[in-house]
């Protein structure tokens, strides 16, 4: 996916929202510079097929070497497709962020929880601020 | 907020990609590329790393041994000029203030004098523990750490790279021993010691040089695998050689019978803190340290809770994923009747509890020539 078309979360995931049935479908992942801030990624939990998700609530989590994180939900929404592959080779998210390292599509259930999402300029100034 | 302290080293480290920290009111690189390589570069070539926030306090004058006796766990007065022992400094209930080095050391006069090296972050709670104990003569004290910078050079490859730095055989030196050397001409010091695990050593210089010194070490470490080394790959090198880190396996709370650290005790001197250690020893109630290794593919950090069916029975202090083991490795404080290898616990992580199996520590040691 090409980074500049997505949108992002403050907490460092990143959403790509298409028309689908009618309704939106997000695919989910965590953005490059927060995978590069974690770096040493050792562990990796994704939530079931099927799970609802809330926005802002954890769907997961993400550990590396030092430290475990959450990882927040963008949207509110039901889990439709996991990327469980991943959880066995980490290396991917280093590599491969907005493509590969895709964690969860996301079929959303309430539209307005895309509202506090940003625009790849929003987000690259709040990375910049953060540095 | 207070500026934080900063080596001689640190514009080196900012220039070099170093990811830098608050440790302890001093800005240190946590890592340059990666943990886990750097981690590896260690353990199978060598790491630099820039070890300049240790405290390094002088001691000269012919009250030094005695006086330093009376304040650490372990003899110290009969040292021979070149050796060094690890021993902690104890409050009178037997509490850890710190653990330390002891160098004992001889100028080209042959003049004898100690050194000490303290953790960063208890260096100005032992230099007021010295000086509010100092004698009124036969002791001069002083603070070289800011005008001194430390390095050092750990690994197998170790003793290769800084050899032609110094003008003494570091082969021929034993585990444990230090002396001066000049350095670029100058005046330093050089140990075979290190806080990994690994073979190498530890060199401080004046600050003046240090960069220079440091540069000449890191040119070096292409050619032969290694890598400039932060804090994180320091924390996990030695966690996987069960060196306890002070605040965390070590505290005024922890005395060193129940740190497993008797070794570092020696009951054939007065020190402040003996007779609570020494009844410490009689008593087997006490939390004890111990390792843990995890049965899934959580790491335990430090403060996760230890279970044993519906009791509490300890807490963390350290846990990491172990780039050498590739399992996940833990520290921590149990109930001594469950400190037994093979004893199988559970730790909750974020709610959820994780089957460990108590291990015998250390995790990893490196296999020796000799």
């Amino acid at each position: 996916m090409d980074p500049a078309s997505l949108l992002y979360a403050k907490t460092h995931e990143w959403i790509h929202i298409e028309e689908a049935d009618g309704g939106k479908l997000a695919t989910i992942g965590i953005s490059a510079f927060a995978i590069e801030a974690l770096k040493d990624l050792v562990y990796l939990e994704l939530p079931e097929v099927g799970s609802s998700l809330t926005a802002g609530e954890p769907l997961g989590e993400i550990e590396s070497v030092k430290a475990v994180s959450d990882i927040y939900s963008p949207v509110t929404g039901e889990v439709v497709e996991a990327n469980t592959p991943l959880i066995d080779s980490l290396d991917t998210m280093n590599e491969d962020a907005y493509g590969a390292g895709w964690l969860l599509k996301v079929k959303i259930t309430d539209d307005s929880s895309l509202a506090g999402l940003m625009d790849q300029a929003a987000y690259l100034k709040q990375c910049e601020e953060e540095e | 907020m207070t500026s934080l302290l900063k080596t001689p080293m640190h514009d080196w480290h900012a220039a070099h990609d170093g990811r830098m920290v608050d440790f302890t009111g001093w800005s240190m690189p946590v890592q340059y590329s990666s943990i886990i390589d750097e981690h590896n570069a260690t353990r199978n070539a060598a790491g630099l790393f820039d070890v300049s926030h240790m405290a390094r306090f002088r001691f000269d004058g012919d009250q030094a041994g005695p006086f330093l006796d009376s304040i650490v766990t372990r003899r110290v007065e009969n040292l021979k000029a070149g050796q060094i022992r690890y021993a902690m400094v104890t409050k009178e209930d037997g509490g850890n203030l710190d653990d330390i080095l002891v160098y004992r050391l001889a100028d080209a006069q042959g003049q004898l004098y100690y050194w000490v090296v303290v953790n960063a972050g208890n260096r100005e709670k032992i230099a007021s523990w010295i000086r509010e104990r100092l004698p009124e003569s036969g002791v001069t004290f002083t603070d070289l750490t800011l005008e001194t910078a430390m390095i050092a050079v750990q690994g197998p490859k170790a003793i290769e790279l800084a050899q032609p730095l110094v003008d003494v055989t570091l082969s021929e030196m034993k585990y444990y021993s230090g002396c001066e050397t000049q350095i670029l001409g100058q005046q330093s010091w050089v140990s075979r010691t290190g806080y990994t695990g690994e073979d190498g050593c530890e060199i401080t210089v004046p600050a003046e040089i240090a960069v220079e010194v440091w540069r000449t070490l890191a040119d070096g470490l292409a050619a032969i695998g290694g890598l400039p080394c932060g804090l994180g790959c320091r924390d996990t090198l030695r966690l996987e050689a069960a060196m306890p880190l002070y605040g965390h396996e070590l505290s005024e709370q922890i005395n060193p019978i129940q740190a497993d650290l008797k070794f570092a005790v020696s009951m054939d001197h007065e020190f402040i803190g003996k007779a609570a250690i020494s009844a410490s020893i009689e008593d087997g109630k006490q939390m004890k340290r111990v390792g843990l290794q995890m049965q899934g593919r959580r790491a335990a950090r430090e403060h996760y809770t230890i279970h044993l069916g519906d009791q509490q029975v300890g807490e963390v202090t350290s846990g990491s994923f172990s780039p050498t083991l590739d399992i996940n490795i833990a520290m921590g404080y149990v109930q001594p009747e469950l400190a037994e290898p093979g004893t199988e616990l559970e730790i909750d992580i974020r709610g959820k509890r994780h089957l460990a199996t108590v291990v015998a520590l250390p995790f990893y040691s490196r296999k020796r020539k000799t």
